[in-house]
């Protein structure tokens, strides 16, 4: 059989090129890597060479032919032994390798793939009906009940410092693969305190002080992660994980996808994030909507102290990177914490942290505190509102956001971070697909200001989210 | 040129100062000394917020190398940044009114402590991310010899920045460019409460850029004589174009990290040492009274004027109107 030789693409979107030169004629003799003939397309030129070796028996494509397509055969190679007459069957099978223009009407091939999720899609959300775990469809299927959390019946005070604490302490008793690594976390006890006692505990092999080098132990984590070991990564605060967000993201979330499911990558990364007081543009953001557009990862904010210990073990052992976005100002505050070594709570469920009938409040983090006292202030302008601590970002519990929509048929979320493509416009977004004929207002978003965060203190007030704020929109939302 | 590791530790001794330079580094030093303090004192008045990091205890570092360019050369720096503003000639009022977050601060209240930037004077900041100001300073200097300008760029990191893998990243440019920036190395012998032996495999951090073929040296940087020789041939090296040039400058902070770091992971003789004999102002006031150069009393004048000149500066500070709240949506983009 003669060896067919095809027109070959200069890139993966090139579909169709010229035959500028043939370098060899019909019964040449061609060793593998020679240069038999050169293509063009607008943007480059290439040389074809053999990959076999033989006599050229035919040349199926004439040198100067324009559009001439990828992959259509240009001319045939004759093997040892092989003469001519051996083209005589093949050049009649083949004979549609000619100029393709109606070929290339017919299917643009590269560009066929993404029609389907951006001009076909039906009024449904592009991406919602199938790959979307976190939201089952629908309004009615939402209303499934979400599992019950445990109750516990012995409770502790304790500040959100201490809380983390002891999740890590507790799971580093318990699993021996479990270390701490960052930055001042052993022999200063962490930046802010929150490593205190682990290196006395644990020792200098399971909790390490790191140099500043973030995305080098960023990396490192990661990959000791994917042996096996379950890092929990301490940034002194979010701010600087932006050194790092490479490895957290192109390394920490898309390994597992990448390497089809062999490596996994049981690691936390947590610290302080959001706004902490006066310390400027460079070291007050949140940064919950960057992490939480990505798959690969589970972005929780905890709250209360007993959300921060319970969510902080489910972390430490999920078998995936987790994000886990603390708070700086809450540290020092404290809650009641069931005291039950047990104590665990489930990823990915949002808590109603106070019921209500005409409005819902969608908060994380430390906008959970302002809403409540916003809410606070609602009652006593006759106004019934629900509060939602989403204490999980990714995956966002939905069933629980819209069977309160539903009940209440108005939404106010509330973050510190910026407005654009932040977890409000997602939760709008959701709201908007499941409920839609439930909302009885549009869902309004209080947010930080949409501007680097300033330093002089009059400033900073005015740029983050006050309960003011979600009390005036909320009433908004009431048309009250 | 080929690396030199030169373990030279300057001293006074190779240096004939003049009168005039010496009362010039102790007014400059004295005045970032007391401008400091006086920062921390408004700090713990309230009037100051977030982090503010001081500089007590280096002042030779910049007064010196200050004096080794000219006010068309470029500084770029870290959040621990007082010191290189007063040495670079901005107004001590400017300085402190942007600590207490006010109107009429180099940044308009808007940047703080750790942010703020003179054009006029070539200082470009003011960064918060650790490591951070390395490759922009280089950038700085890529621009000079782009432009084809008889300039250089200082490029201050600290010990525990030279961890930073950007650093080294810069560190290649530069010398693969032939770039006119002097990274001149803070070496205050702790990244917070981290010290030099505990984050670096080596401590000889002038070595650093070896692998580079950057030339590289040690310096007393208590000694502002040691600073200023060191530093002009390390500047004569980039105007000569032959690129960068790394000067570790062997320092000590005496405050703690920050205003909230109470310093607990040194002893309190390491720092007492330092300050009775290693002090920057100390020493140059010994040149002074030894030379014959001024006595007590004239030293006191000096005492007095710049006292008096912070005193002024922290009275603008505290008056200085907050920034209208329109500047809230300021300087976000150009109008393009
Ligand atoms: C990327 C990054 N990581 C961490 C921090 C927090 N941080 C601020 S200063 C500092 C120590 C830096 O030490 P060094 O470079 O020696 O400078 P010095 O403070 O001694 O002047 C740390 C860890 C930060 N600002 N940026
Ligand atoms: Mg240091």
């Amino acid at each position: 059989m003669p060896i067919e030789v095809l027109m070959p693409a200069l890139s993966p979107t090139m579909t169709e090129g010229t035959l500028a030169k043939w370098n060899v004629k019909e019964g040449d003799t061609i060793a593998s890597g020679d240069v038999i003939a050169e293509i063009e397309t607008d943007k480059a030129t290439m040389e074809v060479e053999a990959v076999d070796e033989g006599t050229v028996g035919k040349i199926v494509i004439a040198e100067g032919t324009e559009n001439v397509a990828v992959n259509a055969v240009i001319a045939y190679i004759l093997e040892e032994g092989e003469d001519a007459s051996a083209l005589d069957n093949v050049s009649a099978s083949s004979g549609g390798a000619a100029p393709a223009a109606e070929e290339k009407t017919a299917a643009p091939a590269e560009e066929a793939a993404p029609a389907a999720s951006t001009a076909s899609a039906a009024p449904v959300a592009a991406s919602g009906a199938i790959e979307r775990s976190d939201a089952e469809p629908r309004a009615m299927s939402v209303m499934n009940a979400t599992q019950d959390e445990k109750t516990y019946t012995s409770f502790k005070t304790q500040t959100v410092r201490e809380a983390l604490r002891d999740a890590m302490a507790e799971e580093m008793r318990g699993d021996e693969n479990v270390f701490v690594m960052g930055e001042e976390v052993a022999q200063y006890q962490g930046a802010y305190k929150v490593t205190q006692g682990l290196l006395d505990e644990f020792g200098d092999r399971r909790v390490v002080d790191t140099p500043i080098t973030e995305i080098g132990f960023t990396g490192m984590a990661t990959g000791a992660a994917f042996m096996g070991l379950k890092p929990i990564v301490e940034f002194m605060t979010f701010n600087f994980a932006m050194q790092a967000i490479d490895h957290i993201i192109n390394s920490a979330a898309k390994t597992l996808y990448m390497s089809g499911g062999q490596l996994g990558c049981p690691i936390v990364f947590r610290g302080p994030n959001g706004a902490a007081a006066r310390v400027g543009a460079q070291h007050s953001q949140c940064y919950a909507s960057w992490y939480a557009h990505c798959p690969g990862l589970k972005v929780i904010a905890p709250w209360s102290a007993a959300d921060a210990k319970g969510l902080l073990k489910a972390a430490i052992r999920d078998p995936n990177p987790i994000v886990f976005l603390e708070n700086e100002i809450m540290y020092g505050q404290s809650f009641e914490v069931p005291d039950d070594d047990d104590f665990v709570l489930p990823i990915g469920q949002a808590k109603i942290e106070r019921e209500g009938t005409d409005v819902t409040i969608v908060a994380f983090s430390i906008m959970v505190g302002k809403a409540l006292k916003a809410a606070e202030q609602l009652a006593e302008q006759g106004i019934s509102a629900e509060v939602i601590n989403l204490r999980t970002i990714r995956p966002l519990d939905v069933n629980t956001i819209i069977r309160s929509v539903m009940k209440t048929n108005r939404l106010v979320t509330c973050e510190e971070g910026w407005h654009f493509a932040g977890i409000g416009s997602e939760i709008a977004s959701v709201v908007m697909e499941h409920a839609f004929d439930y909302l009885d207002a549009p869902v309004a978003r209080v947010t930080g200001e949409d501007v680097p965060m300033p330093y002089a203190a009059n400033l900073e007030a005015l740029a983050l989210p006050q309960e003011q704020h979600i009390v005036d929109a909320a009433k908004a939302v009431c048309y009250r | 040129m080929a690396t030199t590791k030169r373990k030279r530790a300057t001293t006074r001794a190779d240096n004939q100062a003049s009168s005039d330079d010496l009362l010039k580094y102790y007014r400059e030093m004295l005045l970032i000394r007391r401008f400091e303090e006086k920062a921390g004192q408004l700090y713990g008045m309230g009037l100051i917020g977030g982090f503010c990091h001081l500089y007590i205890g280096q002042e030779a570092v910049v007064v010196g190398m200050q004096s080794a360019i000219t006010g068309d050369d470029g500084v770029i720096t870290s959040y621990r940044d007082h010191g290189h503003m007063l040495a670079c000639g901005m107004d001590a009022g400017g300085v402190m009114a942007e600590l207490t977050g006010r109107e009429g601060g180099y940044s308009r209240g808007k940047g703080g402590s750790m942010h703020m930037f003179s054009k006029e004077k070539n200082f470009y900041g003011g960064h918060g991310i650790v490591g951070g100001q390395v490759p922009l300073g280089t950038g700085i200097a890529f621009n000079y010899k782009y432009r084809g300008e008889d300039r250089v760029c200082l490029t201050y990191l600290g010990d525990g920045a030279v961890n930073q893998g950007q650093v080294y990243e810069a560190f290649n440019m530069a010398a693969l460019w032939q770039l006119p920036v002097v990274y001149c190395i803070e070496n205050n012998q702790y990244a917070m409460g981290t010290s030099t032996q505990r984050h670096s495999s080596s401590p000889d951090l002038y070595q650093r850029g070896m692998a580079y073929g950057i030339p590289g040296e040690q310096v007393d940087g208590m000694d502002v004589l040691a600073v200023k020789e060191a530093g002009e041939r390390a500047v004569a090296h980039c105007r000569e174009g032959k690129g960068p040039y790394i000067l570790e400058l062997k320092t000590y902070r005496y405050r703690g990290h920050s205003m909230s770091d109470p310093a607990k992971y040194r002893t309190k003789d390491e720092l007492d040492k330092m300050r009775k004999e290693h002090d920057p102002i100390d020493m140059v006031k010994k040149l002074l009274i030894d030379g014959n150069i001024i006595d007590e009393a004239g030293l006191k004048d000096i005492d007095k004027e710049v006292k008096a000149e912070v005193a002024k500066a922290a009275e603008f500070a505290q008056n200085s109107p907050e920034p209208d709240v329109s500047e809230l949506f300021t300087d976000i983009l150009i109008d393009a």
